[in-house]
C-alpha cells in the first residue's frame, strides 16, 4: 500500500466546451512539498480546486486519504475540506472583515474553542508570518499585497491543516516579499508535518522549496496522444530535462511564442 | 432554397437551445433556492442577519417613503380632474387608496427592493465570487450558500412587507394630502370612503404578495451574484441581470397572485361584500 495522500486518477476537467485537464495521474505522498508549474491557463489553479473539492471532475476520480471525494456528502466534504489550508492566488480575504476576524473565522465557524482561545490563535499565527498585533484591527483594504498574502497564510495555517494548498502565492510581489514567502512556506513545513502542494510560476520558488516538480502542458499545444504531465521529478532533474518545452519555461523566453500567439488572434 | 432552408433549421435549433438553456437556468434556480431554504435550519445563517436587515431594511426606508408619497400625490393629481368632472371628488380616496393599497405599494416597495437592494447583493456576492472569497468560506467549513444566501432571503422576505406597509402609509398620506389640502376635496366623505371600500383583506392581501417578492428578488439576485461571470464586466451584467430578471419576477408573480387571491376570494366569500 503506497503513502499516497493525494490521488487524481485519469482525471479530466472541461468547462463547457472547454477541456483543462486530460487524464490525469498524479499522487502525492504524505510530507511531501510538490510544485505544480506550467504555463498561465493550463489547468494549475483547477487541480488544485479539484484537490480540495472546489470543483468536481468531469471524468476520473480525486481521492484524498483513501476517500473518493465525488462520493461523499456535503458535510463528509466539509470535514475533509478542513484538513486542508488554502493561500488563494490574491489572498481571498473578507473584505467587509478585520484581519482579526478573518483570521479567527475558520475556528469560530467550528464552534468548539472560547473566544480567549481563538484569540490567543489568532494572535500566535499573525506572529508566525511575521504580522505585528497592531494589525489586527485592520480591514484588508488597509493592507499591501505581501500583509494580504500573510494574513492569508495566517488564516490557512488557523485551523491546524495537514496539507497546505498555496496558489501562486508569490505572484505581483517584490523579490523580498517573494522570499519571505518561501521562508514562511519552509518555516510551515518544519513546524508541523504538513503535505504541501504549490502552484507557482516562481523557478526561485520551485528551487527553494519544493522536493518534487510537475510541470503541466495546455492542451492546445500538446501533441496528439502525449500526456499532460510533461515533467514529474526533482527540481535537480528539472534542471537537467532535455525536453525544449520545459526548457524554454524554466529559462523563461518567448522564442517563436510572440509570432504564434499573434497567428492565433 | 437550399439556403433558407439551412437559416430556418438553424434559427429553429437556436431557439430550441435557447429554451432548454432557459428550463436549465430555471431548474438552476429552484435547487438554489432549495438550498437557502435548508440554511434556515442552519446556526451560521443567522451570523450576519442584523448588519444584511439594516441594509435592506432602514437604508431602504427614505427611497420607499418618497416613492409611495409620491405615488399617492400622482395618483390623486391625474385621477382629480376625471371624478371633479363627474361630482365625484370625495370618492377619489376610495380609488387611491384601494390602487396603493392592493398593487401599487406592495409593487413599488418590491421594486425598490429589487433595485436598491437586489442588484447590490447580486454585485457585492459576484465580487466575492471572482475574488475567491465564496470558495475560501467553502475552504473554512462553511457552506457559502448557507452563510451568504440564507440571511439575505430570511431579511428581504421579513422585511418587505414591513417596507410595503411604509410605501402604503406614505401612499395613502401623499394622495390624501393632494385632494384635500390642494383640491379642497372634503376631508370627512374622503376618509369614509376609503373606509367602506378598503377591507382587511386588501390589506391582508397587499401584505401576502410581497413575502413572495422578497423571496423572489432574494433568490435571484444571489443566484445571479453566486453564479457571475469574471471580471468587472461579469459583475456588472450580475447585478443589471439581477434587476431585471427580479423586476419581471415581481411582474409575473403580482398577476398571478392577484388571479390566485381574488379566485380564493370568490371561493372564501361567494356572496361578495367585504371581510372589514
Amino acid at each position: 500500500m503506497s503513502n499516497s495522500l493525494i490521488s487524481l486518477q485519469q482525471t479530466t476537467m472541461q468547462f463547457g466546451a472547454q477541456r483543462v485537464l486530460h487524464a490525469i495521474d498524479l499522487s502525492v505522498q504524505r510530507g511531501q512539498t510538490l510544485a505544480i508549474i506550467g504555463e498561465s491557463g493550463c489547468g494549475k489553479t483547477v487541480m488544485l480546486k479539484l484537490i480540495i473539492g472546489l470543483l468536481r471532475p468531469t471524468i476520473g476520480r480525486v481521492l484524498f486519504d483513501g476517500k473518493h471525494l465525488d462520493s461523499l456528502t456535503e458535510r463528509e466534504l466539509t470535514q475533509q475540506r478542513l484538513r486542508f489550508g488554502f493561500l488563494f492566488q490574491g489572498a481571498a480575504l473578507f473584505d467587509s472583515l478585520s484581519v482579526f476576524d478573518n483570521v479567527a473565522f475558520g475556528l469560530r465557524a467550528q464552534g468548539s474553542k472560547r473566544e480567549s482561545e481563538i484569540a490567543e490563535i489568532v494572535k500566535q499565527r499573525l506572529q508566525e508570518v511575521g504580522l505585528p498585533p497592531g494589525v489586527m484591527p485592520k480591514k484588508p483594504a488597509e493592507l499591501s499585497g505581501g500583509m494580504k498574502k500573510r494574513v492569508g497564510l495566517a488564516r490557512a495555517l488557523a485551523l491546524d491543516p495537514e496539507v497546505m494548498l498555496y496558489d501562486e502565492p508569490t505572484t505581483g510581489l517584490d523579490p523580498i516579499m517573494t522570499d519571505v514567502i518561501n521562508e514562511l512556506i519552509l518555516q510551515t513545513r518544519r513546524q508541523r508535518p504538513v503535505t504541501s502542494i504549490i502552484v507557482t510560476h516562481e523557478m526561485k520558488t520551485v528551487n527553494k522549496v519544493a522536493d518534487r516538480v510537475v510541470m503541466l502542458y495546455p492542451l492546445s499545444r500538446l501533441r496528439p496522444g502525449e500526456p499532460q504531465i510533461l515533467f514529474d521529478g526533482t527540481p535537480d532533474q528539472l534542471r537537467e530535462c532535455p525536453d525544449p518545452r520545459v526548457r524554454q519555461f524554466i529559462e523563461g523566453e518567448a522564442r517563436d511564442r510572440l509570432q504564434e500567439l499573434a497567428r492565433q488572434t | 432554397m437550399a439556403t433558407v432552408g439551412s437559416e430556418a433549421l438553424g434559427l429553429w435549433q437556436s431557439g430550441i437551445r435557447k429554451i432548454a438553456d432557459a428550463i436549465l437556468d430555471l431548474a438552476d434556480l429552484s435547487i438554489f433556492a432549495v438550498r437557502i431554504f435548508a440554511g434556515i435550519r442552519r446556526r451560521s445563517s443567522y451570523n450576519t442577519i442584523l448588519p444584511i436587515s439594516y441594509s435592506v431594511g432602514v437604508l431602504s426606508i427614505p427611497v420607499v417613503a418618497i416613492t409611495g408619497t409620491f405615488i399617492g400625490m400622482v395618483l390623486a393629481v391625474q385621477a382629480y380632474a376625471e371624478f371633479y368632472h363627474l361630482g365625484m371628488a370625495t370618492r377619489l380616496g376610495q380609488i387611491i387608496n384601494i390602487s396603493v393599497v392592493r398593487e401599487l405599494g406592495p409593487v413599488l416597495a418590491a421594486v425598490m427592493l429589487a433595485g436598491r437592494v437586489g442588484s447590490a447583493m447580486a454585485a457585492e456576492l459576484a465580487t466575492m465570487r471572482i475574488t475567491e472569497q465564496i470558495d475560501a468560506l467553502a475552504c473554512l467549513g462553511v457552506n457559502p450558500i448557507h452563510y451568504l444566501g440564507t440571511p439575505r432571503f430570511l431579511a428581504c422576505v421579513l422585511l418587505i412587507p414591513l417596507l410595503t406597509i411604509l410605501a402604503n402609509f406614505m401612499g395613502v398620506l401623499g394622495g390624501a394630502l393632494i385632494c384635500i389640502d390642494v383640491y379642497h376635496v372634503e376631508a370627512h366623505h374622503y376618509w369614509e370612503n376609503t373606509r367602506g371600500y378598503i377591507g382587511m383583506w386588501d390589506l391582508m392581501t397587499g401584505l401576502i404578495k410581497p413575502i413572495f417578492f422578497g423571496a423572489a428578488i432574494a433568490v435571484i439576485c444571489c443566484h445571479r451574484g453566486f453564479y457571475s461571470e469574471a471580471g468587472a464586466e461579469g459583475v456588472g451584467r450580475a447585478a443589471t441581470r439581477a434587476f431585471v430578471l427580479s423586476f419581471i419576477a415581481v411582474l409575473v408573480l403580482d398577476f398571478f397572485l392577484a388571479m390566485f387571491l381574488n379566485n380564493l376570494y370568490d371561493y372564501l366569500w361567494p356572496q361578495g361584500g367585504h371581510l372589514l
